[in-house]
């Protein structure tokens, strides 16, 4: 097998040396060029479209480009030398100007490019009067303006945005991010629960938790704004996985195991079919529900998504035995596929919620919040009161809490742990489309935004205690305080930062967390 | 659309200076994962401060570039120790944890605009290779066989990656059939019978962290020089995870198995980029745009990451004997 593997590498790496090309050498040879990204100074992910860059060898005009609507630009240069490129101040939007570096003076540059070089030139917008270090101040004086209108500014990647007056008095800042940090916690701890319970009961850190999250936002993005082509095939999809998942779990012990599977496959099959002819007539059958309705659709679809991977993925693969570090390499795998299926299926732009831009603000003496971030708070609460009461009150939620402390006393004591584990899987997924949609409601909706809250919600049921639900309540809360606090003192862009040394701390201290039971480690 | 030319364009990625900046990240990978059994998932964090530390030094501080090496391993040293000193005593799952947050928070605070004026910011920094360019002994001139054919330059950045490559393998063969290597193997395969040795595993643990990264930081170095330019959104999240795909395909704990993943790795993202441009131009695929073929892509390295897991976790020239570790 390996001899024969070798052999067939070997005849095609001597195909391709005899294969003369013209084609791959020509893009490699005297394939010198320069080009770079010229980006939006107030938003980073954004470029500037129409700006016309030009380069001369001497005084001969050699090429011009002119950015596209992301602000890249390419010149091809016909061989290695030292090229001038000079920046059409004219094509640069009034409102900006060209920022002077040790590279780029004047609006012109001197390059030096070498054979086969590629060169990316950097050329940076900011606005006129503001100088190199001045620019990171600006941000913030954007969100002065507009916290008049709406409170939280545009915020770059990797940053979350605060939303507090900046004149505010120290105490009244205090109490502003309080407010803020506590509805950031409540947002974080209603994601977290479901990463926390999926561990306690299957000991797997679930890497993908983050990317449903970013399903629940994105499909109530799309009940919402109308976009019905694609959400009734979504639907009908889920429909029929939802059906599938619910006959297994339900008529798992009254049928015969053929007639299941034929139940669960024609199940899957119409919700294809179904899909198909959906996407095939498109927005014919269009319509529209208001935010609170599509959050709900939202939360089934994440319900339904967290119940297939558990029935489809993760029991087969403990029945297999496979091994728990295999696992999680296995769910960073899904995490990929499934941030990128989204980015596919619903696109890489960044958007909010219609209708919920622009609010009044609410004033409660010195704190004052749209409503949008009160209803996030309420129904935050209202959900953590309810999933509390779930595990405290009913059969199902002690069962829950039964096999997140000991899997196997809870099987000998007669407990289905399959079901209650697929169970926990729902819930985990529901409250993570949940999270997603509130986080979405409080920021903006994109799809790496699962993956930048699952660093807080793994921050906060380290906290916590792994596989607590209340820990990673609690967990959630500490961290969005103490996230939202730092930017007292702290550039803004290090509140993920504080909620990471926040748990290496606890980590030091009391590995098991807040609420968790000591066990032996190391 | 023409498959010989998509071929030979494969080729030459999966023999190219990124393919052996990848390996020799993946070797690193190799020696905490496929040796010692730690779950680093914030490889790309290292490689990140080893290409900054390199960038920092040449463009901001005009220092020359050993000791932008230097520094950028120096980064990494400090960073591992940071990263094990808390984790390494708990369960495996924290180290997982801890690293892939750790990365992706060095990535933002990088990126900040509070860290502009050391790291540029959004907007990288530039210029960092005219030193290794001056060393380049090579005369100019187009050397190789038809499709395989480089200039000076490129032939110069491939000798010193790939020799990198070489040596760290070699690195990892001495270091793992000497006693330390036996100790991190035994440590992987049950970590209690090390303990009752009389083994410091804490230590041990520690060691291989420490030197993985350091490897995770040269590759960083060598990617700072290679492109003469660095972003910090270079350093994706997703650059681990094709280091994972790399290091099981080749199979984890064995030496080459690094190097060939990450050829077979390029080879085969070269190839399925090249495919579904070709389908694009011809019209087949109707409902995606250009920017679409990266994320399935990378939708397909997430796949490749699961099925290599499941059905075949020994890689291609794996031992499946060693790769089940943990199972109790």
């Amino acid at each position: 097998m390996r001899t024969r593997l070798v052999t067939v590498l070997l005849a095609l790496i001597t195909a391709i040396l005899v294969i003369p090309g013209p084609a791959a050498t020509a893009d490699e040879q005297g394939g010198e060029a320069l080009h770079g990204q010229i980006r939006h100074p107030g938003d980073r992910d954004q470029g500037v479209e129409g700006i016309t860059i030009t380069v001369f060898e001497d005084e001969d005009e050699i090429g011009a480009a002119e950015t596209d609507p992301d602000g890249n630009w390419e010149v091809e240069l016909p061989g290695p030398g030292t090229y001038r490129v000079v920046v059409d101040q004219e094509s640069v939007p009034s409102e900006f100007v060209v920022r002077e570096t040790a590279i780029v003076a004047g609006g012109e540059s001197e390059v030096e490019v070498e054979a086969g070089d590629r060169r990316p030139l950097i050329i940076a917008l900011e606005a006129p009067g503001a100088t190199g270090d001045d620019s990171s101040a600006s941000p913030s004086e954007d969100a002065t303006e507009e916290s008049g209108s709406d409170g939280a500014a545009p915020a770059e990647e990797g940053e979350i945005a605060v939303g507090v007056d900046s004149s505010a008095s120290f105490g009244e800042r205090v109490l502003q991010l309080v407010a803020a940090g506590l509805l950031f916690g409540l947002v974080i701890a209603v994601s977290a629960i479901g990463l926390s319970l999926i561990f306690g009961t299957t000991k797997l850190i679930n890497f993908a938790h983050g990317d449903m999250v970013t399903f629940g936002a994105m499909a109530a993005l799309v009940f919402s704004s109308g976009a019905a082509g694609l959400g009734n095939s979504l639907l009908a999809i889920f429909a029929g996985l939802g059906a599938a998942v619910l006959a297994g779990a339900l008529l798992e012990t009254r049928l015969g195991r053929g007639a299941l599977i034929a139940i669960q496959w024609s199940a899957i099959l119409a919700g294809i079919v179904l899909a198909t002819v959906l996407g095939v007539l498109g927005d014919s059958v269009g319509w529209q529900v208001p935010l609170w309705m599509a959050a709900v659709l939202a939360v089934l679809m994440g319900a339904v998504l967290g119940g297939c991977m558990e029935r489809y993925i993760w029991r087969p693969l403990r029945g297999r035995n496979v091994a728990l570090i295999q696992m999680f390499i296995v769910s960073i795998g899904l995490a990929l596929v499934l941030r990128h299926v989204i980015l596919v299926v619903f696109g890489s732009g960044r958007s909010r919620y219609p209708g919920f831009q622009i609010q009044e603000m609410v004033n409660f003496g010195p704190i004052s919040m749209p409503p949008r971030d009160l209803v996030v708070m309420a129904v935050a609460v209202v959900v953590l009161v309810g999933v509390a009461c779930l595990l405290q009150f009913t059969r199902i939620g002690k069962a829950m809490r039964a096999v997140s402390d000991n899997r196997d006393l809870a099987e000998s004591s007669g407990i289905d742990v399959d079901r209650v584990t697929l169970y926990v899987w729902g819930l985990g997924g529901g409250l993570a489309a949940l999270g997603g949609v509130l986080y979405g409601l409080n920021q903006v909706v994109e799809y790496e935004m699962g993956f930048r809250l699952l660093l807080m919600m793994f921050a906060a049921v380290i906290l916590g205690g792994l596989g607590t639900a209340y820990g990673a309540m609690a967990g959630g809360i500490a961290v969005g305080l103490v996230a939202m606090l730092s930017t007292l003192w702290f550039p803004s862009q290090f509140m993920q930062a504080w909620a990471l040394i926040l748990m290496i701390l606890m980590l030091l201290v009391r590995p098991q967390g807040l609420l968790g039971q000591r066990e032996r480690v190391g | 659309m023409d498959i010989l030319s998509i071929l030979a364009e494969s080729m030459r990625s999966a023999l190219g200076p990124v393919a052996a900046i990848y390996a020799l990240a993946a070797i690193g990978l190799n020696l905490h994962f496929g040796y010692t059994g730690l779950l680093n998932f914030g490889q790309v964090g290292f490689m990140l401060v080893g290409a900054y530390g390199v960038g920092i030094s040449v463009a901001v501080f005009d220092l020359p570039l050993a000791v932008g090496f230097g520094v950028g391993l120096l980064c990494a040293l400090v960073l591992a120790l940071l990263l094990g000193i808390p984790t390494l005593r708990l369960r495996e799952d924290y180290l997982a944890i801890t690293t892939i947050a750790a990365a992706e928070v060095i990535r933002l605070v990088y990126r900040s605009g509070f860290a502009e004026p050391l790291t540029g910011g959004v907007y990288g920094l530039q210029n960092l290779a005219g030193d290794f360019r001056a060393l380049n002994p090579i005369p100019p001139g187009t050397y190789g066989v038809g499709m395989l054919s480089y200039n000076a330059s490129h032939l110069w950045v491939m000798v010193t990656t790939w020799g990198l490559v070489l040596l760290m393998a070699g690195l990892t063969w001495m270091l793992t059939h000497s006693p330390w290597g036996r100790v991190i193997k035994g440590i992987r395969e049950d970590e209690d019978a090390a303990r009752s040795l009389g083994k410091n595993v804490f230590a041990y643990k520690m060691q291989a962290l420490v030197l993985g990264g350091l490897i995770g930081a040269l590759a960083g170095c060598m990617m700072a020089v290679y492109q003469a330019a660095i972003q910090a959104d270079q350093f994706k999240p997703q650059v681990t995870f094709f280091l994972w795909v790399i290091l099981l395909l080749g199979g984890a704990g064995r030496v080459f198995g690094p190097v060939l993943g990450s050829m077979i790795f390029w080879f085969l993202m070269s190839f399925t980029d090249g495919v579904l441009r070709g389908l694009g131009n011809l019209g087949l695929l109707p409902f995606l745009d250009g920017p679409d073929y990266g994320a399935i892509q990378l939708a397909f390295a997430g796949l490749m990451l699961v099925l290599l897991i499941v059905f075949r976790p020994q890689g291609i020239i794996g031992d499946r004997k060693e790769m089940l570790i943990n199972v109790k």
